[in-house]
């Protein structure tokens, strides 16, 4: 079956028509870029501690396979269950079965970009357990059924009202409720029963030791916690790159995830869980959901050093005018953009060219991947394996070949009627149509510099060798 | 590739510059290729700009489609392997010449004309050393727009994310124009949106950015938007005319040139 491509670029236009929810987008991630500036100015070791998270999580890798079996043994030890997803579809096999021995119903759980990852909520809820997510903005996108647009602030692009409505519709509370403290309120209100009765809870992992068969969670709102220790069974579902080897690696990577993505200094809860408490079961999940694949992939393999922290997508002036779900992946964004077509390279072969490639992401990660860069290379990947629209393909097919024959290209510059008898029509026209939509066109001018050139130097001086 | 570097490191020894005029310079901006020309001249420099020239083949690179930039990287080569550097008033393509210039084979004649290309601003800061451009006055606040080719792949300037000491290239050589001020705007290095076909494919995502661009620099007070990149410029240009944003464009050789309105 063929996927069609995202169509990013009218998704975006779509997201920029609607003033209010853009303007507020754009200053709210902007707002978050700043404060991670603010923070970076206050440690002079910043950039060190980038070239350390990089190197640690660059050895990691390359040593993943070590790494994960003494994580293995380690948690074995401390008591905890580990299981191993090849793709997500084993990972949920794995959570239903272990739910069911369980005889669980009603699962809690925190944020997991994994487990959106493997689309887990829909293949447990036919199987009548009851997801509830903990997170605030994971919730609201729970309750409006969209995927979060963002990995660290879900709910990025919606405003109060949109939250008013949603809660209105599922809580019945006022639609017209106004207040972000009272909406927060009536969230909590809803959501301790739940967590209360829950028969299990479900957390991801932002970091695994594998000295210490432990895992470390960092949230904001608690939630995690709440998840993972009310219910007596504790899931939690981790993709196998987020491993570093010591205890000791944390002081690099606790001290910089928080600053890079909310530029706060640290999460308010950054939790390290090494076993379950006395009667009840931990799990881990390891999940690969064709991380091996990326590691294998010479150019690209770098993009698992990813903490999801999101400094790249707050950043990024594509990103903040367009919208997460304009992307149509789980991941969005700069880093979406060099992980998705890993998943599906035809269904995101637009996304690597939804960027100016300024390279703002590339100096705000912390872990010093160089998206910019592999945007670039999988442009390139993407053309090798023909997944370029078929027009963008023609057009740089003729222009490359116009632009090889000086003559061709000079009698291209010189008059557009020419230019039109080498290019088919069509093509051309469709190609530039865009940009008057809303911007006007260079002006005309009466002698291009080549014309200039020839009269005002060529001849007053000696002509040397080529003239045309 | 040896005459090059030895005559860059003697100063006062006059270099053979072959000048590449950007196909959008030299098609919409003639002026800033002109005064590239007669500033480079005034500089007591030997300058020649070889007739068949087209383009760097960035374009098709930036695509996707590096092989259809094999004809135009080609090309390339044949006009300026002759000359003891290679300047151009942009910094895009200067950085496609110099980082990703790899559709053909790599000679000793391609590796030549990639080590000693440059773009104008740091062959002025950089190269030649330029002291002063005491013909040059400018009355008039402008907002300097660093294209992020010319700020974070030349890196001519320090850039917000990695909070390095403050320094910009493009601001040193205009510090010496007479008159001249600048207006900070709340954003100093967001893209502006033009990104080449970006323009084109992401539209309404790059008019966007364009046109909160040239408000910024508005409202800072800029009479002017200032850059070495006249691509940018055309962009914002069109974004500022559609948006009703009144600020004139003006390349930075125009100013270093003497240029007056």
């Amino acid at each position: 079956m063929k996927v069609k491509p995202v169509n990013h670029a009218k998704a975006a236009e779509a997201f920029i028509e609607d003033t209010a929810h853009m303007d507020f987008h754009d200053e709210r991630l902007w707002d978050l870029r700043q404060k991670r500036d603010d923070q970076m100015h206050i440690l002079p070791e910043w950039q060190e501690l980038r070239a350390r998270a990089s190197a640690i999580k660059e050895h990691t890798l390359a040593n993943l396979p070590e790494y994960l079996e003494q994580f293995e043994a380690n948690a074995k030890k401390n008591g905890i269950h580990v299981h191993w997803a090849a793709d997500g579809a084993e990972h949920n096999r794995i959570v239903g079965e272990i739910l069911e021995k369980h005889g669980a119903k009603s699962l809690i759980k925190s944020k997991s970009m994994v487990t959106e990852e493997c689309c887990m909520r829909e293949y447990l809820e036919p199987r009548g357990v009851v997801v509830t997510e903990t997170d605030l903005g994971e919730r609201i996108q729970q309750l409006d059924n969209q995927m979060p647009s963002h990995i660290v602030v879900p709910a990025v692009h919606k405003l109060i009202p949109d939250v008013a409505k949603i809660f209105a519709e599922h809580y019945h509370t006022d639609p017209n409720d106004n207040s972000a403290q009272s909406l927060a309120w009536q969230q909590r209100l809803a959501a301790r029963p739940v967590i209360l009765s829950a028969d299990a809870g479900m957390t991801g992992g932002n970091f695994v030791v594998a000295e210490t068969g432990s895992f470390v969670v960092c949230t904001n709102e608690g939630n995690a916690d709440l998840s993972a220790t009310v219910p007596g069974l504790h899931i939690a579902t981790i993709g196998i790159e987020r491993l570093v080897p010591r205890m000791a690696d944390m002081g690099v990577f606790i001290r910089m995830l928080s600053r890079s993505a909310l530029g706060s200094p640290i999460t308010q809860y950054t939790t390290h869980f090494r076993g379950p408490q006395k009667g009840s079961e931990m799990h881990v999940v390891l999940v690969d959901n064709g991380r091996s694949h990326r590691l294998g992939m010479e150019e690209f393999w770098t993009s698992l050093k990813c903490i999801r922290c999101g400094a790249c997508m707050n950043t990024c002036p594509v990103y903040r005018r367009s919208g997460g779900l304009s992307y149509g992946a789980v991941y969005s964004g700069p880093i979406g953009a060099i992980i998705d077509p890993t998943f599906n390279e035809r269904k995101y072969s637009t996304l690597p060219f939804a960027s100016t490639m300024n390279g703002s992401c590339t100096n705000v990660c912390p872990v010093k991947i160089n998206i910019h860069e592999q945007l670039y290379k999988w442009r390139r990947v993407l053309a090798e394996h023909h997944e370029l629209p078929f027009v963008k393909r023609e057009v740089m097919y003729m222009a490359g070949k116009l632009m090889g024959q000086p003559s061709l290209y000079r009698a291209a510059i010189n008059g557009t009627e020419v230019a039109l008898s080498t290019m088919p029509r069509f093509v051309l026209y469709n190609w530039l149509n865009p940009w008057g939509k809303h911007r006007e066109l260079p002006h005309p001018v009466k002698q291009t510099f080549h014309g200039w050139y020839k009269q005002n130097r060529l001849k007053t001086k000696k002509k040397e060798g080529e003239g045309a | 590739m040896q005459r090059a570097e030895e005559a860059r490191s003697l100063p006062g020894v006059r270099m053979k510059i072959g000048l590449f005029i950007p196909c959008y310079i030299d098609a919409f901006y003639p002026n800033a290729g002109i005064a590239t020309l007669e500033l480079l001249e005034k500089l007591g420099q030997d300058v020649e700009y070889p007739m068949n020239q087209t383009c760097c083949g960035q374009p098709m690179a930036n695509s996707g489609c590096n092989k259809d930039a094999a004809p135009a990287e080609a090309l390339f080569v044949k006009n300026f392997a002759k000359y003891d550097v290679i300047v151009m008033p942009s910094g895009s393509c200067t950085h496609h010449v110099r980082d990703n210039f790899d559709a053909i084979e790599q000679t000793d004649e391609v590796r030549h004309v990639r080590e000693n290309t440059f773009e104008l601003v740091e062959f002025l800061h950089d190269v030649l050393k330029v002291e002063d451009f005491p013909w040059a006055e400018f009355p008039h606040k402008v907002g300097l727009h660093n294209s992020c080719g010319t700020l974070r792949a030349l890196r001519t300037a320090s850039m917000s994310e990695l909070g390095e000491p403050f320094f910009s290239k493009p601001m040193d050589l205009l510090n010496k124009v007479k008159g001249i001020s600048f207006a900070t705007p709340k954003r100093p290095d967001e893209c502006c949106g033009f990104g080449g076909t970006f323009s084109v494919t992401e539209e309404a995502v790059s008019a966007k950015m364009g046109t909160d661009k040239v408000r910024d620099h508005h409202q800072a007070g800029a009479e002017y938007i200032v850059s070495a990149d006249t691509s940018c410029m055309m962009h914002q240009q069109g974004c500022a005319e559609r948006a009703g944003v009144p600020i004139r464009f003006i390349h930075i050789a125009e100013i270093l040139n003497g240029a007056r309105e």
